[in-house]
């Protein structure tokens, strides 16, 4: 993508696309994996995340991770109170 | 009138010294004339001396910067001038009009200037009327009657616009009483 | 002029007259906390919003910088925004200034110009507003309250122009305008509603992918104020400066549609020439000395002296052809400076306008006097001294000392 010259961007330093146009994602180095087994669906790790990158699928009564902006911080396997997450080197 | 004229304003803070020198102004400025009137700039404290300025004329005042040269002072407070050089840049031709229940030849003895001085017991004046020695607005009727700078409507309708009804109408006692009052040798 | 609105005559100081310009305005929201010799124009304004004669939001901060601070992102919700401070209050500013005029919000502020400490002291010199003029704010510097009262509305009017949006400083000497008493014709308030209208604004993409007015609408989510990195910070930068330089025909155009409506103007908007057409000598200054200057310029004329004035009212963005143009022809130019600049070669005033005549081929002899400073008073015979100075110059053809101290005690 060529970057735009002084005269075509918005002014102000508005922003012409969003924080979520860069997917964060590929920062990640470990990731974490849920055992659905041990996972009291308590939502703290949706809570944590930092990049409200853990969903809660009503629908399908389970959160699930979107890994295009987690960056694999590993806060959410920390605050786990079951300790279903692990975070893996994939 | 004739080119600028120029008054300087002696008091100390909470006198009114610089209220005298607006109303003066507003006076002036309902006879389409031409102001200013500022203080000296400072700090206001209760007591200490202060001084402020009027400016009136004909014509836009351009000029921004302090009265060297008065053609009228006003001593608000005669106690000032054992301290501060009243007649200090004010011509011989000018007036010198003083807060006192002195005759002007007694006032005179004191002071190092020749020209023409007024004295106007302007406390007696305020006390009996106001009930308090503030004696901005009798000094201000005495300069008025001196000067004839301004008319005293002019100064009633000054008057009128700074101060609430009955204060205003007790002011204006206190100038036309103080107009009548003023005196030279 | 003919069309000339009928106007009313009162008594203003400088701050009344910027609280009563204000107070006409139709401004949305003032942020602001009190410095001297500033503090009349809040107390004004706060007596008109406690009676009910405006609908302001009007928030008392605890500091300039949260004053700036709530400015700022008022400006940018869309409403018309003023504050007003001077000295340490604009020097608490400072980093809120670059960041108002980065993310192009038109608070307009009046900056009643007073000493920087220390030592301590709070009467007028231009210290404060000169410490500030690469923030990217317009500054327009004026002469009596007259022209305050005028300037504060017609800086609403520039700030907000599309092509502009950028924040705009008022400044007027400290004490000498801002607590005379003066004359000041006032328009009627439905003249300065209808002269000012609403807030215009430009479109902006967003990131919905869609163009949206530049202001934060929750109908239209948009990010302000983000991080910009190497790849965008310069590019943005260089958006305000083309932003200024749009404000130079603004300021102009604003300021003759007002002399229209009020039959008020001075000079160009830009800068004011006094008597400059065939001058030999003149002066260059800034604010209420020129007053003062004008009598000492009439003064010389009717003594043969070939004497002019050169006032800028314009200082940001700088009116570089209009200073150019008016100086050209003279043959030595003192300029004033009501401010140091520590270090520097002369002080802001004498940089810019020495800077500007350099590539004339044929330029004026300059020289640079430093005055006023806290408040020092400056009598004509003061002014008249630097234009004995001037032609003595002339007739010497040499400069003795190019930067100078006048009215100080050797």
């Amino acid at each position: 993508m060529s970057e735009k010259s002084w005269k075509e961007i918005s002014i102000g330093a508005v922003c012409w696309k969003p924080s979520t146009a860069l997917l964060t994602g590929d920062w990640r180095t470990y990731t974490p994996v849920r055992d659905p087994a041990k996972c009291t669906r308590c939502l703290l790790c949706a809570i944590y995340c930092p990049d409200g990158a853990i969903h809660w699928k009503p629908e399908r009564n389970d959160i699930e991770f979107d890994y295009n902006y987690c960056k694999g911080c590993g806060i959410c396997a920390n605050e786990c109170p079951t300790k279903a997450i692990e975070m893996k080197l994939l | 009138m004739m080119g600028m004229f120029e008054v300087r304003w002696h008091g100390r803070g909470g006198q009114g010294a610089w209220t005298a020198s607006e109303l003066l102004a507003r006076a002036a400025v309902h006879e389409g004339k031409y102001i200013q009137s500022f203080p000296e700039f400072g700090p206001e404290r209760m007591g200490a001396p202060v001084t402020a300025f009027t400016r009136i004329s004909a014509k836009p005042i351009r000029l921004h910067c302090a009265v060297y040269e008065p053609n009228v002072v006003v001593v608000l407070d005669s106690t000032l001038m054992k301290t501060v050089q009243v007649a200090q840049g004010l011509a011989r031709n000018g007036n010198l009009i003083i807060n006192s229940k002195e005759a002007p030849l007694e006032v005179r003895k004191t002071l190092a200037y020749e020209g023409k001085v007024w004295t106007v017991p302007a406390t007696e004046i305020a006390i009996k009327i106001l009930g308090a020695p503030i004696t901005s607005t009798a000094m201000l009727g005495a300069v008025a009657r001196v000067t004839g700078v301004v008319s005293l409507e002019s100064i009633k309708k000054a008057v009128e616009e700074r101060f609430r009804r009955d204060v205003a109408e007790k002011n204006f006692a206190v100038i036309k009483e103080a107009y009548e009052e003023v005196r030279s040798e | 002029m003919k069309n000339v609105i009928k106007q009313k005559v009162v008594a203003l100081n400088g701050n009344e007259a910027v609280a009563y310009a204000v107070k006409q305005s139709d401004v949305d929201v003032v942020a602001a906390y009190p410095i001297t010799p500033q503090t009349i124009i809040v107390e004004r304004f706060s007596e008109y919003v406690a009676n009910g004669e405006v609908e302001t939001a009007f928030v008392c901060t605890e500091s300039e910088h949260s004053a700036m601070t709530a400015c700022l992102t008022a400006a940018l919700t869309g409403a018309r925004t003023f504050t007003a401070t001077a000295s340490a209050g604009l020097a608490l500013m400072h980093e809120m200034l670059f960041v108002t005029a980065g993310c192009r919000a038109p608070v307009v502020m009046a900056v009643a110009n007073r000493a920087l400490s220390a030592p301590l002291n709070i009467h007028g010199d231009q210290s404060d507003a000169m410490a500030q003029r690469d923030s990217g704010w317009i500054q327009l510097y004026v002469e009596n309250a007259q022209e305050v009262y005028d300037t504060v509305i017609q800086a609403f009017k520039i700030a907000e122009n599309p092509n502009v949006l950028l924040p705009a400083m008022v400044c007027f000497d400290g004490f000498i305008v801002s607590h005379s008493l003066e004359n000041v014709n006032v328009l009627p308030d439905d003249a300065v509603k209808a002269f000012l209208g609403m807030r215009q604004f430009p479109t902006v993409l967003t990131h919905d992918g869609v163009k949206a007015p530049f202001r934060l609408d929750p109908e239209h989510p948009m990010t302000l104020g983000p991080a910009a990195f190497p790849n965008y910070y310069f590019e943005i930068k260089r958006q305000q400066v083309e932003a200024l330089k749009n404000a130079l025909s603004v300021i102009r155009q604003v300021h003759d549609e007002y002399a229209e409506l009020s039959g008020r103007s001075y000079g160009n908007g830009l800068i004011e020439a006094y008597r400059l057409e065939d001058a030999e000598v003149a002066t260059v200054c800034l604010g209420s000395t020129a007053g003062t200057t004008k009598i000492v310029v009439d003064e010389l004329r009717e003594e043969g002296v070939k004497a002019g004035l050169l006032r800028i009212r314009t200082f940001r963005p700088l009116p570089v052809d209009d200073i150019r143009r008016a100086l050209q022809d003279v043959k030595a130019v003192a300029v004033l400076d009501k401010c140091i600049s520590f270090g520097g070669f002369g002080g802001p005033v004498f940089h810019e306008v020495r800077h500007v005549l350099y590539d004339l081929d044929k330029r004026p002899v300059l020289v640079n006097y430093i005055y006023g400073l806290g408040g020092r008073d400056v009598p004509p015979w003061q002014i008249r001294q630097v234009y004995e100075d001037l032609k003595g110059i002339l007739k010497e053809e040499k400069v003795k000392e190019p930067v100078n101290y006048l009215g100080l005690r050797e």
